[in-house]
């Protein structure tokens, strides 16, 4: 009895676990980026592993209101500086997809200057935080580091 | 309702087959001489409806992958070459995407025809049940052929479905992923939707033939919802269902081929003749028009996770009926209040349909401000489908439990053949009052 249950376990596994990524996929490598190439107050949208990444060049006027509303009420409470690299607050670097299903927010909408998700209307601050919509957590910060000023790698 | 068979064969060959596989026989029991109640209406020529839908469907769609190439990289491509070169492929691709919104009116008038006469209650249960089933495959057929284009709404739309399951708890991340292999929508997502689009129709056609047989156990409900007592009361399905559909799916057909000939775009959007893009969302993505109420149901709930909740309960409420309703009297026509409720609940239903096609936070009536209640203003489309969504599942879970103990109904007629209400002196008089000793 319980050799037929492990062996039709064993069976089925193989024909539920081919629809995980495959080997290929999982393969995919790190990327690295030059962010010179963001102008101040603008985002480049990098793919990766198929999907975006946001690189925000931030403005002193976005930073200084992401780190002023960190004791906002916010459901997924985050300061600001928890958010970008030691001395490097300009560079704001989050996965560009809305973390309530998937959508690409759009750069600079909604009322907190960050982005808006056109899909179900959730609001990102210039940190990325969500402050508004159905969204229950901020934009994803990816692993990453900078191999000089000027260099980013990224995964 | 199904008595001993009347077929008899008349050649020698029909004799021979009958004594080896009675299947002339089936057909001649379930389509010629199957007793029907005397007086189903046009409500009742959808299930015919339902079944030319599912055909057209199936042969319009395997034509169609004669041309087409399941791929992220050709996918676009050769859509568009259906509609320009393949010969007449334009006719067979509208047919087929326009069959499916036909498919879905269809289906929706079958199925408040089944809620306002009760054909759900017992011993219709099964029936109903396969009849949801059948409506689950649907939507998840649907779902997957409108990512097939691979245009932008195509792919977006994928998203957002399948990071619904992204919502659930500790294994959420892991659903999505298997679902995509990968770590997005992409190819393998597209080619393992195709593979399922193909296959759900047949699943479909499956469940048809249970519902169909489940139907003919228990035999056809009818607009007063009293069962059938004599000879008196039924006719034969041939000639009177057969020409009754017949004359049906032709009016049918004509509102189709008005879609198809003139106006093929209307029920899609634009933005998927874009080829899919996974850098910018479309920036006003909505679903299909027949899935409208179900997305309303989910932006209306703030929590994300809730907010799925309530979407799939939308249609666990479908599942839950034939035990919610606690009324004895099948027949919304002999129910006044329930009544009542049936269309505010299909106002309701449509009112939540335009709700998913706005921008929640678009006004409702413009330029008039009131104020924010959970952070949307109360003129705001996000509060109109919050109140359509409650009067859906109150529809459901308090209207029809409670006003089946409460509601005084009208007396239901003895007989088909003898309606009650037209002859109020010929109808005993225990028919009158106690109406829910009826079947």
């Amino acid at each position: 009895m319980t050799a037929a249950a492990g062996g039709a376990v064993a069976l089925a596994w193989p024909f539920i676990d081919q629809m995980n990524p495959s080997a290929d996929t999982r393969a995919l490598a790190s990327i690295e980026f030059d962010v010179t190439k963001v102008g101040e107050g603008q985002q480049v949208v990098v793919k990766w592993r198929g999907k975006p990444l946001f690189v925000r060049n931030r403005t002193k006027a976005e930073i200084a209101k992401a780190v002023a509303d960190d004791g906002a009420s916010m459901k997924d409470p985050q300061k600001d500086a928890d958010r970008v690299k030691p001395g490097k607050a300009q560079w704001l670097i989050v996965g560009g997809n809305c973390t309530h299903l998937g959508c690409v927010p759009t750069f600079g909408g909604g009322e907190y200057g960050g982005w808006f998700c056109p899909c179900h209307g959730s609001v990102y601050d210039t940190s990325g935080r969500i402050r508004k919509g159905p969204a229950p957590k901020n934009l994803i910060v990816p692993e990453y580091a900078f191999l000089s000023d000027t260099k980013v790698k990224i995964g | 309702m199904s008595g001993h068979s009347t077929y008899e064969p008349k050649t020698g060959f029909e004799r021979w087959l009958d004594a080896r596989l009675p299947i002339v026989r089936l057909g001649y029991d379930s389509f010629v001489d199957y007793p029907t109640p005397r007086n189903l209406n046009y409500w009742w020529t959808f299930g015919g409806i339902l079944s030319l839908c599912l055909a057209s469907q199936l042969i319009t769609g395997i034509i169609l992958v004669m041309h087409y190439t399941p791929s992220a990289d050709h996918a676009f491509a050769s859509v568009e070459h259906i509609m320009r070169d393949v010969n007449y492929g334009w006719l067979i691709r509208y047919m087929h995407a326009n069959g499916a919104s036909m498919f879905f009116i269809a289906v929706y008038i079958h199925m408040l025809r089944g809620l306002y006469y009760g054909s759900y209650k017992a011993p219709r249960e099964v029936l109903w049940l396969l009849g949801c089933v059948i409506y689950l495959l649907m939507m998840a057929t649907a779902f997957m052929g409108y990512v097939l284009p691979w245009g932008q709404m195509s792919f977006h739309g994928a998203v957002v479905i399948t990071n619904l399951f992204g919502a659930l708890p500790v294994v959420g991340e892991s659903i999505t992923t298997w679902l995509w292999g990968g770590f997005a929508v992409d190819n393998p997502t597209l080619n393992r939707f195709f593979s399922l689009h193909y296959l759900l129709p047949f699943m479909i056609a499956g469940v048809v033939i249970l519902h169909i047989w489940a139907l003919h156990v228990v035999g056809q409900n009818n607009p007063t919802g009293v069962e059938p007592k004599s000879k008196a009361d039924t006719v034969p399905f041939t000639p009177y269902a057969t020409v009754k559909d017949g004359f049906a799916m032709s009016v049918f057909l004509i509102l189709f081929a008005w879609f198809v000939f003139f106006m093929p775009n209307a029920l899609g959007h634009a933005d998927n003749y874009i080829p899919a893009n996974p850098l910018v969302t479309p920036s006003h993505i909505v679903p299909e028009w027949y899935f409208l109420p179900f997305y309303a149901i989910l932006r209306a709930v703030p929590d994300k996770l809730m907010g799925v909740l309530a979407m799939f309960g939308a249609i666990a409420c479908l599942f839950a009926l034939p035990w919610l309703d606690t009324s004895k009297v099948r027949s919304m026509r002999y129910r006044p209040t329930a009544k009542i409720h049936f269309f505010i609940f299909v106002v309701a239903c449509c009112v939540l349909g335009v709700c998913g096609a706005k921008l929640p936070d678009d006004q409702v009536i413009p330029g008039v401000t009131t104020f924010q209640l959970m952070a949307s203003d109360l003129n705001s489309f996000v509060w109109l489908s919050r109140v359509a969504a409650l009067y859906y599942f109150a529809f459901f879970l308090v209207i029809l439990p409670m006003l089946g103990l409460t509601e005084k109904t009208l007396p239901v007629p003895d007989s088909i053949a003898s309606p009650a209400l037209s002859h109020p002196a010929a109808a005993p008089a225990e028919a009158t009052a106690a109406p829910e000793m009826k079947g």
